[in-house]
């Protein structure tokens, strides 16, 4: 065998090895699994989330079914009232803002939540938001301080549209079209 | 202020099967390159050991998908390409000491390799969740510990060049610290696992370091007189500090205190010094490290100084496999592989191969990070670190950086026990990633009221 091809075989084989090290990194790249963090700047709140939050504690119990109409502007947009997102209006995260997923957002104080709430009165998993056959439920899994959802404390799913707000520890989380 | 979201991780299995066959080529062209510039001829074995290297990698790879499926994709195909190099090294070895394939030892590493990858299949397969190995955290202390002291029970033990870390029986000889280094990995993970808040409360503090009290120094001075007792009976620098260094590693990433690395740094740097003011044979390591190439050295041995001649000889894009002549130094094939490939593919393709090595243990790291429970996390940082550490001692005894060991490289050096326990301990990062990596069932998937009025059950954990 000439020593031509034997030279070519022995850098082959270098820049094979090479090769092989930077395709891993580049699967690395590619393979980040786990959990990504999102850093949330505190100077940026949602002025808007705000005076809805305190509207809605203002006025607990009009939530019931006599309740006045709503503001024109408020109608407006009530008028399909499925939620598409959640956003926290009151408490550390205030103005956090996440869409509703088809797969349902977990909330609570484990890091896998989807909601990571630091709050003492949040439970590991507190509370899911997820989608059922004709809207969108909340349920309280099993959580020591419960789940409220206005005054009321969740015992069963239930049916929730944007502007309800669920308040869970500190924390009040509006769902919002 | 952050929000956590999950992402659904890939499986990568079918990376894994890209790279794999990419790592059983590299092999091949090694293999072919060493038949070639030895021989002058295509090496006779190639298509049968071609095949059987890609067998033993494709079950095993059939394996993960069947029990493992979401496994860390990257290890495999790693460990694979190490092991086949090791094997292209050995074989050239062979060729060189004039030893033919039915007698030489590369057959013998093939071999062990198989049953290797077998041992780490039955790991993977009976394992089906590694917290199943905490219930033997204690067990694994007084295995482990026994193991460490196999050596010196007198009869068993074989002195070999001066280190007793050897065990014989009949035919066999085994060295029991590279099994020890993976059950006790298991018994600090368990143990501190538990131990942790103990070990962290606040202290006082002194230079910025929290320094622990004195009543939390027990397990570290434990620790430290079995790693001190490795290195004054046992004679191996090597394993003293790996075990030690495996311990205060883990004690640092389970209570998150700098001034334990920095008590066991003062504590191994004491203990080392003491004995080397002792023992005569420590004397002599010392003298081997800082003056190579003085006479008093290369009389009682060249084998460092054979060693970094061949590097040298290597240079920068080293002889080609073949070219060179490791087989001049003495355990070329174990604890020389470094130097022997650093000769032949020189440095810029050590570097690759120590590329492989950081990225496997930053697989087991982020296997780390990612798994969700205490025990878990510890093990997976535990065993990377260890493989971590082996890496350094090696490479640091043979370029003089550190006294040189009698340790083998993971999965390149010759030996069955370093294969075994190697190829075990990657079974077990794979089961943990695979835990790390699989996505959490989402509580009440069934329905809205799954939760709320399904029947309370009886649990069976496992």
């Amino acid at each position: 065998m000439s020593e031509l091809t034997l030279t070519i075989i022995r850098f082959g084989l270098l820049v094979l090895l090479w090769v092989f090290v930077f395709s891993v990194v580049g699967v690395l790249r590619g393979d980040i699994y786990g959990t990504r963090v999102v850093p949330r700047s505190p100077q940026r709140r949602d002025r808007r989330a705000d005076r809805t939050a305190q509207r809605t504690a203002q006025r607990p119990d009009e939530r019931g079914a006599d309740r006045p109409a709503p503001a024109p502007r408020q109608r407006r947009r009530d008028t399909s009232r499925v939620p598409t997102s959640l956003t926290v209006v009151e408490g550390p995260l205030r103005g956090t803002s996440l869409p509703l997923r088809d797969a349902g957002v977990l909330i609570g104080r484990n890091p896998e939540c989807a909601l990571v709430l630091d709050d003492d009165y949040a439970s590991g998993r507190h509370a899911r938001i997820y989608r059922g056959d004709d809207g969108w439920y909340v349920e309280d899994l099993g959580s020591t301080n419960g789940t409220y959802l206005g005054s009321h404390r969740l015992t069963a799913a239930q049916r929730v549209e944007a502007g309800s707000v669920l308040r869970i520890g500190k924390t009040a989380v509006e769902l919002r079209k | 202020m952050t929000t956590i979201s999950s992402y659904r991780p890939r499986k990568g299995r079918n990376v894994e099967l890209v790279l794999l066959l990419l790592a059983v080529a590299i092999v091949l062209l090694a293999y072919l390159n060493v038949g070639l510039a030895v021989n002058d001829a295509f090496p006779p074995g190639l298509l049968t050991h071609g095949l059987g290297l890609l067998v033993i990698a494709l079950a095993f790879h059939l394996l993960l998908r069947w029990r493992a499926s979401y496994a860390d994709p990257l290890l495999l195909p790693i460990v694979t390409l190490l092991n086949g190099l090791g094997l292209v090294m050995i074989y050239r070895l062979d060729l060189a000491h004039g030893r033919d394939l039915a007698q030489g030892l590369a057959l013998k590493q093939l071999t062990w390799s198989a049953l290797a990858v077998a041992i780490a299949a039955v790991v993977l397969v009976v394992l089906r969740d590694h917290r199943q190995l905490r219930r033997y955290t204690y067990t694994a202390a007084a295995v482990g510990f026994a193991l460490l002291v196999l050596p010196l029970v007198p009869g068993l033990g074989r002195t070999v060049y001066g280190s007793r870390i050897w065990i014989g029986l009949g035919p066999f000889s085994f060295q029991p610290g590279e099994v020890a280094k993976i059950v006790l990995a298991v018994f600090f993970a368990g143990y501190l696992v538990q131990t942790r808040d103990a070990l962290s409360l606040a202290g006082r503090k002194v230079l910025g370091l929290t320094l622990p009290r004195a009543r939390d120094l027990g397990p570290i001075l434990v620790a430290w007189l079995a790693s001190v007792g490795v290195l004054v009976f046992e004679k191996d620098l090597g394993s003293s500090l790996l075990f030690f260094g495996l311990f205060v590693a883990m004690l640092y990433v389970a209570t998150e205190r700098k001034s334990w690395i920095a008590i066991g740094l003062l504590l191994f740097c004491g203990g080392a010094y003491v004995a080397y003011l002792l023992f005569g044979h420590v004397q002599q390591r010392v003298l081997l490290w800082l003056h190579t190439f003085s006479p008093e050295a290369l009389h009682v041995s060249d084998q460092l100084a054979r060693g970094l001649m061949g590097m040298a000889n290597g240079g920068l894009l080293g002889t080609g496999l073949g070219r060179g002549r490791p087989d001049l130094t003495y355990f070329a094939e174990s604890d020389f592989i470094v130097p022997s490939f650093g000769e032949e593919i020189g440095l810029f393709g050590l570097f690759a191969l120590f590329m492989l090595y950081v990225l496997l243990v930053e697989r087991g790291m982020r296997t780390a990070l990612g798994v969700r429970d205490g025990f878990g996390k510890l093990l997976a940082a535990g065993l990377s670190f260890s493989v971590a550490l082996q890496c350094f001692v090696v490479v640091g005894g043979v370029t003089r950086v550190i006294p040189l060991t009698g340790l083998t490289m993971p999965f390149l050096s010759y030996g069955g026990s370093s294969l075994l326990a190697n190829w075990s301990l990657v079974a077990l990062l794979l089961r943990i990633s695979d835990h790390a990596r699989r996505p959490v069932p989402e509580p009440g998937e069934a329905g809205p009221t799954s939760t709320g009025e399904a029947r309370t059950e009886v649990v069976r954990m496992r």
